[in-house]
């Protein structure tokens, strides 16, 4: 397989899937999926549960092997695009009660690939972790137990750590799922304050913070139903829900 | 009195052995909690058994069967865990039930009285010899040595795997290689606890220092040290009470931790109230 270089257009593509299907055993999560994000740009997933949205996601990480289709992350293969991007998983999936301190979590995100014997973090990496968790505004957190945090703050702390992996691609799993109002909000201005520097790819059930926040928005059903602007329309609701958007408005919009 | 006591060889030996068994315990230990391979490593314990066995038939020394074959089910258990296709607590399950088979059918099969299995199984840390010891502290350096020099690394791993292999660190090695640590904890166990009482030495040190230590390093350090003076304690006490030190350790250990826990769960109890 060729990456990008059969010219101009691979490019500008922070990441280009082409005709993506992944199945678990015999199922299939996602199907005939294409859809390229421009270097940049501010994607939102949104689509019910088991719409394949984490799937998707996954499978750009290179965590899930697609049956058939591309992906492509700044021209190389998922997997093999270490260093290139910065994870943030869902809170729910780690440990809480892990005796580590935020400092420290941030500093794993300074790894390198290969093993070095008796590896230790030196005084620089301590620094550079600091400087991370003041952009996330957590600073004075910065020796807590994470098992002290409140779900806003360790959300920030995984993205402090993402951040250490100096990614030019940062990808979200539902940032504000555990998180309260205003810590949400001050996540919210945290990625487009990052999005200046890098592209942003976020799965989120915020449909709120979809219109007012995301550059581009893609609607995932085991399909893409839709991708483009912001503006969702009844048709689209429709075939993400099963049911036209006014519900959704008028409904709690965060809980779908 | 107790101190004559260490004037004989086999007390003496007993004393090491428990100390580089808490040693591998208080390490791995806080691994397996942590990764929820607690059910995993009773698998690779079990089917070393089937070593014991084989050792015996074929005349060679049973333990180096049993780190033969907990290698290889570790090895096999850690493929199929990472295939997923099989749900790995079926193969887990069936690996230990096999070993253990193994082991009685090629006991069976030797000619002459059968040999006394019970050490194996239940531990003898007061047979425990010169040579055994050597073949311990070899093993025990072996887990410590790669446990420290990828300290960094393991800490990553265990607090999040998925984002550890995203950024591109070896984290399907760092598992294989886990397990066979898990292996060579597991020999080094066998002749303390025996192969059926190995899991509690696993568990109850570490469980006691996860409530107490605030940090990995402090973890592994602090069930170093509950775990020996679990095994002291046991050891002291099969003396008394001339029963089997295995499972005088393992029941101290189990009591010791229901001890901490309802102590901490009272105490939490109480900070409720006066809040």
């Amino acid at each position: 397989m060729i990456y990008a270089t059969n010219g101009s257009g691979d490019c500008k593509n922070a990441v280009s899937i082409k005709n993506l299907t992944v199945k678990y055993r015999e199922t299939p999560a996602i199907a005939g999926v294409s859809l390229d994000v421009l270097e940049g740009d501010y994607l939102g997933i949104i689509g019910p549960n088991g719409g394949g949205k984490t799937t998707l996601l996954k499978a750009i990480l290179g965590l899930v092997t697609p049956s058939c289709g591309k992906i492509s992350v700044y021209g190389r293969k998922p997997g093999k695009s270490e260093k290139l991007i910065g994870y943030v998983p869902q809170i729910s999936a780690l440990d809480k009660a892990f005796p580590i301190t935020v400092r420290q979590v941030v500093q794993t995100g300074m790894l390198k690939p290969n093993f070095t014997l008796f590896h230790q973090y030196t005084q620089k990496d301590k620094e550079k972790a600091d400087e991370y968790l003041k952009r996330v505004g957590i600073y004075k957190l910065k020796d807590r137990m994470i098992s002290q945090l409140s779900g806003g703050e360790f959300q920030k702390m995984l993205i402090a750590r993402a951040l250490a992996v100096e990614p030019k691609l940062l990808l979200l799993d539902e940032p504000t799922a555990s998180v309260d109002a205003s810590s949400a909000e001050q996540i919210f201005s945290l990625l487009s304050e990052l999005n200046q520097s890098m592209t942003i790819i976020m799965v989120t059930h915020d449909l709120l913070a979809v219109s007012s926040q995301v550059k581009t928005l893609a609607c995932m059903n085991g399909r893409l139903v839709y991708h483009g602007g912001t503006q969702l329309n009844e048709e689209i609701a429709k075939a993400l829900y099963g049911y036209p958007l006014d519900l959704l408005k008028h409904g709690g919009m965060q809980g779908i | 009195m107790l101190l004559s006591l260490f004037q004989y060889q086999f007390v003496q030996n007993a004393v090491i052995a428990s100390i580089f068994a808490s040693i591998v315990c208080g390490i791995i230990g806080v691994i397996i909690v942590e990764k929820r391979l607690i059910m995993m490593s009773g698998g690779i314990a079990h089917t070393s058994y089937g070593g014991v066995g084989m050792g015996y038939f074929f005349g060679f020394e049973p333990i180096i069967g049993a780190l033969f074959i907990s290698v290889l089910a570790a090895l096999g258990i850690g493929y199929i865990k990472r295939r997923g296709g099989t749900r790995s607590d079926v193969v887990i399950g069936l690996f230990w039930s096999l070993g253990m088979a193994l082991g009685i059918l090629f006991i069976a099969m030797m000619p002459g009285y059968p040999p006394d299995l019970t050490s194996y199984l239940f531990g003898s840390i007061l047979s425990v010899t010169r040579g055994d010891i050597y073949f311990m502290a070899a093993f025990t350096f072996i887990v410590v040595l790669v446990i420290t020099i990828l300290f960094s690394y393991w800490e990553a791993y265990m607090f999040d795997e998925e984002f550890a292999s995203i950024i591109g660190i070896k984290t399907a090695f760092m598992e294989y290689l886990l397990f066979v640590l898990i292996a060579m904890s597991v020999v080094v166990l066998i002749r303390v606890v025996g192969i059926i009482l190995i899991l509690a030495l696993f568990t109850a040190p570490t469980a006691i220092a996860g409530l107490l230590a605030k940090n990995l390093k402090l973890r592994m350090v602090l069930s170093i040290m509950i775990g020996s003076l679990f095994c002291f304690a046991g050891l002291w006490l099969s003396y008394v009470l001339n029963v089997a030190s295995g499972a005088a350790i393992v029941i101290l250990s189990a009591i010791g931790y229901l001890f901490v826990y309802i102590t901490f769960l009272i105490k939490s109890k109480l900070r409720n109230e006066i809040n």
